[in-house]
């Protein structure tokens, strides 16, 4: 296993949490109610701290300094590693917390398995993170069957962010040539060992959600392997690095 | 401040019953949810309690501006974890003034159609990175200088609230401070920001006082019964006299050329906002008044779904779980 | 809100404005440590008591405050009038005997 492949690994793993929390992040103010918008807010900043310690130990295994704000703020789309879904815009609430449930549901496998990682320090931010992600999943699925069960709009809207965000699923769980390494070394499972388990509790609280799994087993793919994100990262970019590009030499 | 010219109602009530509550208020006790209390005391919390939750929830926005565009991890989280409490106490206010008998949706609806206003300095833009330490510094501060009397005020749950409130807000000032620190102490675009900054959000934050109340009735009857503790220029002169050594400490140029210190009365002398533009924002015409109350109109609107589908939900199970009994 | 006995006053919600369809109202109450009593903290809304006790946990609990959470719809919560304040705590005040200051132990007698 070289240094490489972790570096890119970890890369994945704090892109994921630093691209999604930046999404959650927007809400902030504009949430349907006021305790919807501090749980999210909640959720934002787990996913932010998590981001500093992923970010943060890549840093130091690609050892040329590179801090984890050096990391999310001057790398452009190319070199980020997050998967398609978690760049997906926000859409409606709904949307939100589809996307939400359907990230954490394979975060919190992710997690789980990483929590017993070869790799102490690997398997230390995993342990910190999973208690994180428990309740968001619990949150997030409990919201989930909520709107799916609730009026006809809201189911409306429910199974349209279902059929959406759908075909970014199956990214999470297709293995490439770093993952190969990463289950050689022992550091991480192999992404498609997760989907057995995902898909049962998926399909258990979509039935308990009355919403219907799309019949497809279509899959985007290109955020992992960073060769072709949507065009809404860019647009993300622009504002989340424009400080740090604006004004390279202030510190903040 | 948050709750700025709040008017108090005049009460016409049995002066015994009058005399029995003023007494006790007087005595320091606090007045609670079921207490008697007159109709106009009633009235006056409940809208000055509800304008102090308003100016949270519209104050998150010029905030939530920059979460997305914070320049470091670090700063991000500090940011939002700060919108998130303004988020809170809100909250908590609501939650308050809901004891009083009117409902959070009936007072939410009441600042949507502009029945109820939201502190003046919330429809300022934050136009740089160094809008989140003035704003941490000078208009938080201010909160916090009207705030702490506040948590004596006689009405107990909104006492409550005060206290649980200033004690999360102990933080917002002082990492508005150190964002200030970092900007006047950086690059020289930094330390033009931060001037900047100061200069825009100077006289507004004079303004969150409100205008100058040593004649008005209303304050008296309302620091009578022990909910505004001071006059606004007395904390409007302890606002000045705090805040003018801290932007010495950082370099900064108050905006105001008649600043002198008045050894006699041990405060500074300084020149009174424009009251014009105060009234005027406070008509709705300041720099932001469409655009905040645009966004919390949207927020309430998109999110009318959300409500009714949690709550259909919530029946349905509820009838379910009847029903298998 | 409006039952006789409940903790906040009753409102005129009835003669003068049509029943609202809000998310009720619930009172949290947190037990801060092991070992201590759940201590009321504060309301909140939701649309049912598993929301209520999520949204406690992400309102109340920000900055480390509990290890437990109990939520009850405030229109559930019974209350004394404070009308009979007078009955019900006052009888108590010549109870003195129940206060341990009572009783006159002699020092020499130690720690009791």
């Amino acid at each position: 296993m070289s240094d490489d492949a972790l570096f890119e690994f970890l890369c994945r793993m704090g892109d994921n949490t630093l691209v999604l929390g930046h999404r959650v992040s927007e809400w902030c103010g504009h949430a349907p109610v006021l305790e919807e918008d501090i749980a999210l807010a909640n959720t934002a900043l787990d996913l932010i701290g998590q981001t500093q310690m992923w970010l943060g130990l890549a840093g130091e295994i690609e050892g040329k300094g590179r801090s984890a704000d050096d990391l999310a703020m001057r790398r452009d789309v190319w070199d980020f590693r997050n998967i398609l879904l978690v760049e997906q815009p926000n859409g409606d609430f709904g949307q939100t917390m589809m996307r939400q449930f359907l990230f954490d549901l394979w975060h919190l496998e992710m997690l789980k398995a990483l929590s017993g990682s070869s790799h102490d320090r690997v398997a230390a931010i995993a342990a910190k993170s999973v208690k994180e992600v428990q309740y968001h999943v619990e949150r997030s699925g409990d919201t989930v069957i909520g709107l799916g069960d609730g009026t006809s709009e809201s189911h409306r809207r429910m199974q349209a962010a279902l059929d959406l965000l759908w075909p970014y699923v199956g990214e999470m769980f297709v293995p490439d040539h770093i993952d190969a390494q990463m289950s050689e070394a022992g550091i991480a499972p192999d992404p498609g060992e997760l989907r057995a388990t995902y898909d049962a509790r998926l399909a258990e609280v979509m039935t308990e959600a009355t919403l219907t799994i799309p019949d497809s087993g279509f899959a985007h793919k290109g955020g992992k392997s960073g060769m072709r994100h949507s065009e809404h990262l860019g647009h993300m970019l622009t504002q989340m690095q424009w400080l740090q590009r604006a004004y390279p030499d202030a510190t903040w | 401040m948050y709750a700025q010219m709040v008017k108090s109602e005049a009460t016409q009530e049995d002066p015994e019953k009058l005399a029995t509550f003023q007494a006790r208020i007087d005595a320091g006790e606090k007045i609670e949810p079921k207490d008697w209390m007159p109709a106009g005391y009633r009235k006056t919390l409940i809208r000055q309690i509800g304008q102090h939750a308003h100016s949270e929830i519209v104050g998150q926005l010029p905030e939530g501006n920059w979460i997305t565009r914070a320049p470091t991890l670090e700063r991000k989280a500090i940011l939002l974890a700060k919108v998130q409490d303004e988020a809170g106490h809100g909250l908590y206010l609501y939650c308050a003034a809901e004891t009083l008998g009117v409902s959070r949706d009936e007072l939410t609806e009441m600042l949507l159609d502009g029945r109820m206003k939201y502190s003046s300095i919330f429809n300022y833009p934050t136009l740089t990175w160094a809008d989140m330490g003035a704003v941490g510094w000078l208009v938080d501060g201010a909160a916090i200088m009207n705030q702490v009397p506040l948590q004596r005020t006689s009405f107990g749950p909104y006492s409550r609230a005060m206290i649980r409130i200033c004690k999360e807000e102990s933080f917002h000032q002082r990492q508005g401070y150190d964002i200030m620190m970092k900007m006047a102490r950086g690059t020289p675009e930094q330390k033009r920001m931060a001037q900047d900054a100061l200069n825009r959000f100077w006289y507004p934050s004079l303004m969150m006082f409100g205008p100058s109340d040593k004649d008005s009735v209303h304050s008296a009857q309302s620091m009578a019964w022990k909910i505004k503790m001071n006059t606004n220029d007395e904390l409007r002169q302890k606002f000045v006299d705090q805040t003018v050594p801290q932007a010495e400490y950082l370099g900064l140029t108050v905006p105001d050329e008649t600043l002198t210190w008045n050894e006699e009365k041990g405060g500074y002398d300084f020149a009174e906002p424009d009251w014009k533009e105060f009234f005027e924002v406070i008509q709705g015409n300041g720099p932001c008044n469409t655009e905040r109350l645009a966004a919390r109109n949207k927020a309430w609107d998109d999110g009318k779904w959300v409500r009714d589908g949690l709550l259909a939900h919530a029946e349905k199970r509820s009838m379910r779980k009847i029903a298998a009994e | 809100m409006s039952s006789p006995n409940s903790a906040y006053p009753d409102t005129p919600e009835t003669q003068t404005r049509p029943k609202r369809h809000e998310w009720p109202l619930w009172e949290v109450f947190i037990r801060g440590q092991h070992g201590m009593s759940h201590r009321h903290v504060g309301s909140l809304h939701a649309p049912d008591e598993e929301m209520a006790i999520k949204n406690a946990r992400d309102v109340y609990t920000r900055r480390n405050e509990g290890v437990s959470i109990w939520v009850v719809e405030a229109r559930h919560i019974a209350a004394s009038s404070p009308s009979e304040k007078g009955p019900l705590y006052e009888p108590s005040e010549s109870k003195v005997y129940r206060h341990p200051t009572f009783f006159d132990i002699p020092d020499e007698v130690g720690a009791m």
